[in-house]
């Protein structure tokens, strides 16, 4: 069936349409809007697109990151002073999906796809948001956690603060195949230092949940700890505590259970 | 429902067509513009069969709206023959037997020049990493690594 396209140049224009049309949808990459309209998708009636040259801005080389909405994944792989994101940018898709799909439309992204938005979730982002009354800047927590009531808001850009060290942040996706594959379940962490003790601690969990999730429980097992072998056993026993993932094709609720807490382990005790 | 008018650079021609809302780059290219080597293999991401390049990166023409693409420059692999000669990778893929059933074909060349015109001469590390997204039934994909790091060698040495 068809549908009508709509192409703004700016993005408080698109998001004034996003917001009043229930059957309109926003066109980031369209990895995932256009697999849906060649399924037959009927619940999209009206496409959205901004050419908004705001959408696709990287502004990295400060203490905090921005990154415009509509960036794809290849743009961050080719940016230096964005390495602590390449291996989240690199573990998503082939070379063609890194080439169209985009920051924007993988906060939306539903199991097992989202990965990007684990580590941004890890790393405290921020979603700046223009909604249909003007636009507003929403911790990713909360973001996720009302993603379904997002869905007339156009995202704008998130910005995080980059970790202070490499060793800092931390990545993990559990694939079956490799290079390539959707996640069993991702995994990021990060672990600021401050006088020698862990200030601030995130995990950050996909697949674990409907939505990315922060597993808390093991986020208070490592505050205020050295990062020993007794913090990450402590942290690693209690990542499971608020998780409610489920059986899918790639893998089973119960086999997620199991190999969280090792892979955790692995992830923070730096082992490959 | 109106037609939008499109007009893009396809294998180095300008082109002029009418799209429906909603048309993917695939249908317009097979069934508007008649180029029937990008082929439909699952119209979900999946395959790679449908793998093109736009301004010289490899995008899957089946997730692509095909408005997008408006004033941009698509080649595929009807575009890949240098005159009445094979282009390196397509001799690559015949003498190293590459193809099967030659479904995959067409998307695994397209995905092999992205990664040639950027890295001339990859490891095959590289090579798998950038075939990744494309999907072979039959050849069990060795033989498709090594046409490409045979293409790549001739290059160099040519
Ligand atoms: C073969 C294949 C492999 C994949 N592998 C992975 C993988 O390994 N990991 C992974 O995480 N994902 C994967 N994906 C899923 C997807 O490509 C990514 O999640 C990507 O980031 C989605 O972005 P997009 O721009 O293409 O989204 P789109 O399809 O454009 O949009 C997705 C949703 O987000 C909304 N949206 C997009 N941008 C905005 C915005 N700025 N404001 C408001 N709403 C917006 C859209 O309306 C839509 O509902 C894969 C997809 C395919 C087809
Ligand atoms: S037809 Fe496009 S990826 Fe399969
Ligand atoms: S040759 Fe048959 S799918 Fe690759």
């Amino acid at each position: 069936m068809a549908v009508t396209v709509k192409t703004f140049a700016n993005s408080a224009e698109a998001a004034a349409v996003l917001s009043s049309d229930r059957g309109a949808r926003y066109l980031g990459g369209g990895t995932l809007v256009m697999r849906a309209l060649n399924e037959g998708d009927v619940s999209i009636s009206t496409v959205v697109r901004a050419n908004d040259q705001a959408l696709a801005r990287i502004e990295a080389s400060g203490p905090r990151i921005t990154l415009g909405a509509g960036v794809t994944f290849a743009r961050i792989l080719g940016e230096r002073d964005l390495v602590f994101l390449h291996a989240p940018a690199r573990s998503i898709g082939g070379p063609a999906v890194r080439n169209m799909g985009t920051v924007g439309g993988n906060l939306f992204a539903p199991n097992p796809y989202g990965d990007f938005t684990v580590a941004l979730l890890a790393l405290d982002a921020t979603v700046a948001v223009q909604g249909g009354f003007g636009a507003r800047d929403i911790a990713i927590e909360e973001f996720l956690q009302s993603r379904e009531r997002q869905s007339g808001a156009l995202v704008l850009s998130v910005s995080c603060t980059r970790p202070t060290s490499a060793e800092a942040f931390r990545y993990r996706k559990v694939a079956r195949i490799k290079p390539k594959g959707g996640s069993v379940i991702t995994l990021a962490a990060h672990l600021p230092i401050s006088g020698g003790r862990i200030a601030g601690a995130r995990i950050a969990l996909g697949s674990m949940a409907p939505t990315q999730i922060r597993a808390k429980a093991a986020e208070r097992a490592l505050e205020g700890r050295i990062l020993d072998a007794a913090t990450i056993s402590a942290a690693a026993s209690a990542v499971t505590e608020g998780t409610s993932p489920s059986d899918n094709a790639l893998g089973s609720a119960w086999y997620r259970r199991e190999i969280v807490g090792v892979h955790l382990r692995r992830l923070l005790s730096g082992q490959e | 429902m109106s037609k939008t008018p499109l007009q893009f650079r396809h294998n180095g021609r300008d082109v002029a067509i009418f799209v429906d809302g909603g048309t993917n780059l695939l249908v317009a290219l097979r069934e508007l513009i008649g180029d029937m080597t990008p082929k439909f293999g699952c119209g979900q991401g999946g395959c790679g069969t449908c793998s093109v390049l736009i301004d010289g990166e490899l995008h899957l023409s089946c997730l692509t709206l095909a408005e997008t693409v408006a004033g941009r420059s698509i080649e595929t692999l009807d575009g890949m023959k240098q005159g009445p000669n094979l282009h390196p990778l397509q001799r690559a893929f015949a003498d190293n037997f590459a193809a099967q059933c030659g479904y995959c074909t067409p998307g695994m060349l397209m995905a092999a020049k992205a990664l040639l015109d950027r890295n001339p001469s990859p490891s095959r590390a590289e090579v798998v990493e950038a075939i990744s997204g494309n999907i072979c039934r039959c050849t069990g994909y060795e033989p498709i690594i090594n046409a490409i790091l045979a293409a790549a060698g001739g290059r160099a040495s040519a």
